[in-house]
């Protein structure tokens, strides 16, 4: 059986909360953060509810204190905040006393910036200072340096809305093979007008409140946020004594292989992700306690994934509930802020509530957890699914 | 522990190297600051209809992907593991700007789907439906050996035995201008024998696909063994040779033991001032390579020095076209080599490769 990887921190920043803290008070209180987009200058304002942290950039810059001639994007911003709460959470004062990375997942990178100024970085100086954000590898790079660390393993992720599960999932190998004695694991993604409208050409965006593994779901809510683990490995927990979160037990991915942007109907990459990571966790699905499912309320992905539960788990699917009625789908972020919620739900066997559901669909009879329950977790399964069939599985556990 | 092999390699780049018979016997000595790859006949590899949809990144990243599994002999992989720094820099334009152009009305979503990072691995996958592991790693100029690490570690315990990996990066109209403004493309056309001595800012910049079928068992077609890779973020110029030395000796050799060095020059006379103190300190004896003169500079083109570098192991034999120095007599076996890449003083990487 695979020994899990620990976690020994976590920060998070979303439309339900700035910290930790925020997100379990909102979690708890049935307090969405869905609301219409006011910072990002969209037409589609009136059309579409999003999860938005509330926050403009300069009042992130000035709680980060950074100089006015920085040049981070908004996802920069975000995940800097994110990953410092992590790292503090951790209690790591020397981040170079021992050999740590960071591996984050993003889609929209610096792209906030680049379609701000498209043409202005052609002529006008004061914005050219952006250009070399807009690549997705820059914002990891910032947190890096807002972290302090240096000379060491930090790369980046893009693998669509499975980007900061798959980040995770490459952390705990990397500690595994003791490549790194820690890493700082997760994802960020902004809002943006290029995520907004092309979501919007979709036409998977609901013009209200979403409704996940509803018969009668309309769609997604687009949001944003920033979330980050911090791993280490079991000699660095001994010789710190270091209090564990939770470990990441089991983790898979697989690609469906059937659509560059639908899942297929009989939730195959879901499926086959669902099944390895149990495989690595030395589980059956009888040990899984809660799934926080991706649940994105768009018709495609919640009956995919719904065939995929009911493949791995006959009818004995254990409690599920998704938490994007709250956050709306952070996009590459999501399967770190899951993650947050995975370890939260553990460590208050807690099962957050799958809000604004009302029928159950008439392919299955599947039917999420809708109220706040009390109910003692060991394991907690995480999925994320995304564009190009990528489909990713966490498993998250309370023992090692 | 299982070792890693490169079974089979394939380079789509500004050369005319997609045919594995030719090891660079003919170059185009591109006088440019801006160079394009070299187009197979996309239609022997693509239906037409589909390749029409296509960008040129996924198209060159589904061909190069054919001949790498064609000469490996391999049917499917178990694994998918792409990098790419900028992603796909075509769809991503046309979505921008029909964003402002049309102030967010009249879209339609195809540039939209395609133009998200992981859109070739993705499209890979389709096409040869498989349903395994898939990465695509988007960390600028390691890129490409973010992908190549994650392979090893998967084929070192055999969590995958057979796995493609590869960079694709495709030029962008609008990107190539804006960082023409910023210095980052070189002010002026250089001939590819003038770019060492270059006293500009700025590289080529370029596009490519460079794809490899890497195994822990070698094959028949095997061009060599990948013993080791490293990636760091940030690393001062004073302390690249200690960390290449340091990087050998973690695999228990030393600078003598390496017959050849790959480098990453571009000419940019700001920065390739960390291949000059290796080139001029410790690896003065050794025989050196390079190859952005031929293949201009993007942030998966050290993969092309992955390339180079496999090629030169499995035909001993180093074209004098991108050769720096002349260490090696033609009967010296050349058993490894040393690759190092970083671009604008940052995201350094070193790969190890040996002879199988």
């Amino acid at each position: 059986m695979n020994k899990g990887v620990a976690i020994t921190g976590m920060g998070i920043i979303s439309a339900i909360g700035n910290n930790t803290q925020e997100n379990f008070h909102a979690l708890t209180h049935a307090k969405h953060g869905i609301s219409r987009v006011d910072l990002v200058d969209t037409i589609q304002r009136d059309e579409i509810m999003v999860g938005e942290v509330k926050l403009t950039n300069d009042q992130l810059i000035e709680q980060l204190g950074l100089p006015p001639s920085n040049n981070y994007s908004r996802t920069a911003l975000l995940g800097a905040i994110a990953a410092k709460e992590a790292v503090a959470d951790a209690g790591i004062v020397d981040i170079k006393k021992y050999k740590t990375g960071i591996v984050s997942g993003t889609s929209v990178g610096g792209m906030d910036k680049t379609e701000k100024y498209y043409y202005e970085y052609l002529t006008e100086k004061e914005h050219q200072k952006y250009i070399e954000s807009h690549h997705a590898g820059d914002s990891t790079q910032k947190i890096a340096e807002q972290l302090g660390i240096e000379e060491s393993l930090v790369t980046t992720i893009s693998t669509a809305c499975s980007s900061a599960a798959n980040a995770i999932l490459f952390g705990a190998r990397l500690i595994k093979s003791g490549k790194l004695d820690r890493v700082v694991v997760g994802g960020a993604d902004c809002l943006s007008k290029f995520t907004i409208n092309g979501f919007k050409t979709l036409m998977i965006l609901s013009d209200t409140y979403s409704t996940p593994f509803d018969e009668n779901r309309k769609g997604l809510n687009l949001g944003e946020a920033a979330a980050f683990l911090v791993l280490e490995s079991e000699d660095v927990v001994k010789a710190e004594n270091k209090n564990v979160l939770g470990y990441v037990k089991g983790w898979g991915n697989a690609n469906d292989a059937f659509h560059q942007t639908a899942s297929s109907e009989d939730g195959d990459g879901a499926t086959l992700a669902m099944e390895k990571a149990l495989k690595v966790a030395g589980m059956k699905p009888s040990d899984i306690d809660y799934i926080n499912v991706h649940g994105t309320a768009t018709n495609n992905n919640d009956l995919s994934e719904g065939r995929a539960l009911i493949n791995v788990f006959g009818d004995k699917t254990p409690i599920f509930s998704s938490t994007k009625a709250f956050t709306g789908h952070t996009l590459a972020a999501a399967g770190g802020i899951e993650a947050v919620y995975s370890i939260l739900a553990l460590q208050h066997n807690l099962v957050f509530p799958n809000l604004n559901f009302e029928t159950p669909m008439k392919e299955f009879s599947l039917v999420p957890q809708t109220e706040l329950k009390e109910k003692e977790l060991q394991v907690v399964l995480s999925n994320s699914l995304g564009f190009g069939g990528n489909s990713s599985t966490l498993i998250f556990s309370k023992e090692a | 522990m299982k070792k890693t092999y490169i079974n089979s390699v394939a380079s789509i780049s500004t050369q005319k190297t997609f045919d594995n018979d030719d090891f660079l016997d003919e170059i185009t000595p591109y006088n440019d600051t801006v160079i394009y790859a070299v187009d197979p006949v996309y239609r022997d590899y693509i239906p037409p209809a589909a390749a029409r949809r296509m960008a040129k990144g996924i198209k060159m990243g589904v061909v190069a992907t054919k001949l790498a599994m064609a000469e490996a002999g391999v049917e499917n992989v178990d694994a998918i593991i792409t990098g790419t720094g900028m992603g796909c820099m075509i769809d991503s334009e046309k979505f921008v700007s029909a964003i402002i152009d049309n102030q967010e009305q009249y879209l339609t979503p195809t540039s939209f789907i395609q133009s998200t990072h992981n859109t070739v691995a993705g499209q890979i996958a389709l096409g040869i439906k498989c349903k395994g592991y898939n990465f695509t790693y988007v960390h600028s100029s390691l890129s490409f050996q973010s992908a190549l690490l994650d392979a090893k570690m998967q084929l070192e315990t055999a969590e995958a035995n057979t796995i493609l990996v590869g960079g694709v990066e495709e030029l962008g109209a609008h990107t190539t201008k804006v960082h023409r403004v910023i210095d980052h493309i070189k002010p002026e056309a250089i001939a590819p024998s003038e770019m060492l001595d270059s006293k500009t800012k700025g590289a080529v910049f370029s596009e490519g696909a460079y794809f490899f079928v890497l195994s822990n068992e070698p094959s028949e077609s095997c061009y060599a063994e990948l013993v080791d890779v490293k990636i760091l973020n940030t690393l001062p110029i004073d302390k690249v040779a200690e960390t290449a030395v340091a990087f050998l000796k973690e695999n228990n050799l030393t600078t003598s033991d390496i017959d050849v060095v790959v480098l990453g020059n571009n000419g940019d006379v700001e920065y390739d001032g960390a291949y000059r103190l290796l080139t001029e300190g410790e690896f003065k004896n050794t025989q050196q390579v390079y190859y952005k003169h031929l293949v201009g500079e993007n942030h998966v083109v050290s993969a092309f020095g992955m390339w180079l570098g496999s090629r030169i192991l499995k035909a001993q034999t180093i074209p004098e076209i991108v050769k720096m120095n002349d260490m090696l007599d033609s009967s010296s076996e050349i058993q490894y080599i040393l690759c190092y890449n970083q671009y604008r003083g940052k995201d350094h990487s070193f790969t190890l490769l040996k002879k199988c």
